[in-house]
């Protein structure tokens, strides 16, 4: 079973948000959904929760009730606590008492939140309230789970609290589709899609994406053209496209980094010589 | 008694045994530190670790309990402030500005003339700075921290939620500064952002538990490294064992942890592994740390 977008094209008045961009999101794995700020990853996630219309193509989605959906911004609503955001939302899937009890306990101890439950969700900590918005939006079991930037923000030591929740609920067999900035969480997911200007940069396995870049890249302290190189750590690394032997400097076997990097240096280059 | 007076022209800003108590709460326990002209001093730390609370005494905006902050050698003022540039983590824009207002208004803040666009802001000078991307949005604020030439920049989470090359470009900027002689206190969360840093500091429960460089604040702390080809297996195996279990890529990794009894543990799962010791990252120091912060809950941060 798998859901997601195909051919998904989004105009806001004279700007086109995505511009056939397709996805799919298959059942009992993650798959990410990379680029920068603009590039468009959350007209692309809102578009699966049916917040965005497409202007073209076509979402292939469960039943609206059984889509759970953490916004980028928000997730939880300050001003209540951690057990009113739960009997809020839990209301709005038509849970309560009992039932809801059953869903949300479980929820809560895992992420660590079971103990702060009166605690109003504006007082927790950056990465304590991603963790609430994820139990929200896992209350309706959700077959669909759309995640929003859910690390962005969150100290490391929240994102491997975070980083086990996903993957528990892919485990247990949601498709989950998230977005995220940090390359190295895209890595461990069995499948990313590189968002870039709306349109579709690269996609597949991270093992697939790594593989499709041309040329070489390579580790080096100066850089012969600085319009292809870029900053790693201590050190700089330049891309040569045509994988000519370069003078100098150590071939490296690239990261995903280096590709979306190199990735997005071509496309920048390209735009320039055809405006 | 004297070291005040001899407190070194290039130390930029300096917190001597500096700690801050809210209410019951000790914020920040006797931290000492320094930024001279030229070095990029990385600030580390978990949320709650005291980084903002630190920079926010750094910049004289809340006094401290006890110690003393210097900036440029004196206790911070106003004077003292207009020598630094500060971009902090909710970049401080005027939304219903354009690009060129928020940089006319930043600029007659500090009585400098009227700048010009930046280039590569250039298309957007009459855009409203609600309307950017907020990749475009911190290129602005670093322009307008940069507008006076101050002689120290405190970034907090300067490239958080920022693309790739995006963020690249950044440390670019940054580097290009302490080139030039500017002092730069960074907090990051990103760990190939602190290996770009000159020196790093971590803070932990209000302390300041290590400092130096990237080998230095990892200390002792080592880890194991676990190579399967069903990583979420093993993840939750070991996570079922009380584990402090990470990930690096496809990868799991321990820290702290004992190579022999993970191999047993995994063993027993049926989840068939590679495992060897590594060093620590600094993620994984940070990890150990909040763990023990955990388990022990310092009364003093009830």
């Amino acid at each position: 079973m798998s859901y997601g977008v195909s051919d998904a094209w989004v105009r806001f008045g004279s700007q086109a948000a995505l511009r056939g961009v397709s996805v799919d999101v298959p059942t009992g794995q993650v798959t990410a959904v990379v680029g920068g700020d603009g590039a468009g990853k959350t007209t692309l996630l809102r578009s699966l929760v049916g917040r965005v219309g497409l202007d073209q193509g076509s979402v292939a989605v469960p039943a609206r009730e059984r889509i759970g959906y953490l916004p980028a911004t928000a997730g939880s609503w300050l001003d209540m606590s951690v057990q009113e955001n739960i009997d809020f939302v839990g209301g709005a899937y038509g849970l309560a008492g009992q039932a809801l009890a059953q869903r949300s306990d479980p929820l809560l101890e895992r992420a660590d939140l079971a103990g702060v439950r009166d605690r109003l969700s504006g007082q927790l900590s950056g990465g304590m309230r991603r963790k609430l918005g994820f139990c929200l939006a896992m209350l309706p079991d959700p077959e669909l789970l759309v995640l929003d930037e859910p690390s962005t923000g969150v100290d490391p030591v929240s994102r491997v609290d975070l980083w086990r929740l996903i993957s528990e609920a892919a485990a247990n067999g949601s498709a989950v589709l998230m977005s995220t900035t940090y390359l190295d969480e895209a890595e461990r997911c069995a499948s990313l899609l590189v968002l870039h200007d709306g349109r579709t940069l690269l996609s597949g396995t991270p093992h697939e994406v790594v593989g499709s870049l041309p040329g070489t890249i390579v580790s080096t302290a100066t850089l012969s053209r600085p319009d292809f190189g870029w900053r790693h750590g201590r050190e700089l690394r330049e891309w040569f496209p045509e994988g000519r032997q370069p003078t100098g400097g150590v071939a490296i076997t690239p990261g995903l980094e280096d590709v979306v990097i190199a990735s997005s240096l071509k496309l920048a280059l390209d735009g320039e010589e055809q405006p | 008694m004297t070291r005040q007076s001899t407190a070194s022209p290039t130390l930029l800003t300096q917190s001597r045994a500096v700690s801050k108590r809210f209410g019951h709460f000790n914020a920040v326990v006797d931290v000492s530190m320094n930024v001279a002209g030229g070095e990029v001093v990385g600030l580390l730390g978990a949320n709650g670790a005291g980084k903002t609370t630190l920079i926010r005494i750094l910049l004289g905006l809340i006094g401290a309990s006890e110690g003393e902050a210097l900036l440029m050698g004196a206790p911070p003022s106003r004077e003292q402030r207009s020598s630094i540039g500060y971009v902090p983590q909710s970049l401080g824009l005027y939304d219903d500005l354009t690009v060129k207002e928020n940089l006319d208004f930043t600029a007659s803040a500090y009585s400098q003339a009227r700048p010009s666009v930046p280039a590569d802001l250039a298309d957007h000078a009459d855009t409203l700075v609600g309307d950017l991307a907020l990749g475009t949005q911190r290129r602005l604020a670093f322009a307008c921290a940069l507008l006076h030439r101050p002689a120290l920049l405190v970034l907090d989470e300067p490239t958080s939620g920022v693309d790739p090359l995006s963020r690249a470009r950044l440390w670019d900027t940054i580097h290009q500064q302490a080139d030039a002689g500017v002092g730069v206190l960074v907090t990051t969360h990103y760990m190939q952002e602190a290996q770009q840093c000159h020196r790093l500091l971590l803070m932990s429960g209000g302390r300041l538990v290590a400092q130096g460089s990237e080998h230095d604040v990892i200390g002792g702390t080592t880890a194991v490294e676990i190579s399967t080809d069903d990583w979420a297996a093993a993840f939750s195996v070991l996570e079922r064992a009380g584990e402090a279990v990470t990930l690096d890529g496809t990868d799991v990794r321990v820290a702290d942890g004992d190579a022999h009894r993970l191999q047993l543990v995994l063993e027993a799962a049926g989840v068939p592994a590679r495992i060897r010791s590594v060093p620590a990252t600094i993620e994984e120091r940070m990890t150990v740390l909040a763990r023990a912060e955990r388990v022990s809950s310092t009364p003093t941060r009830s």
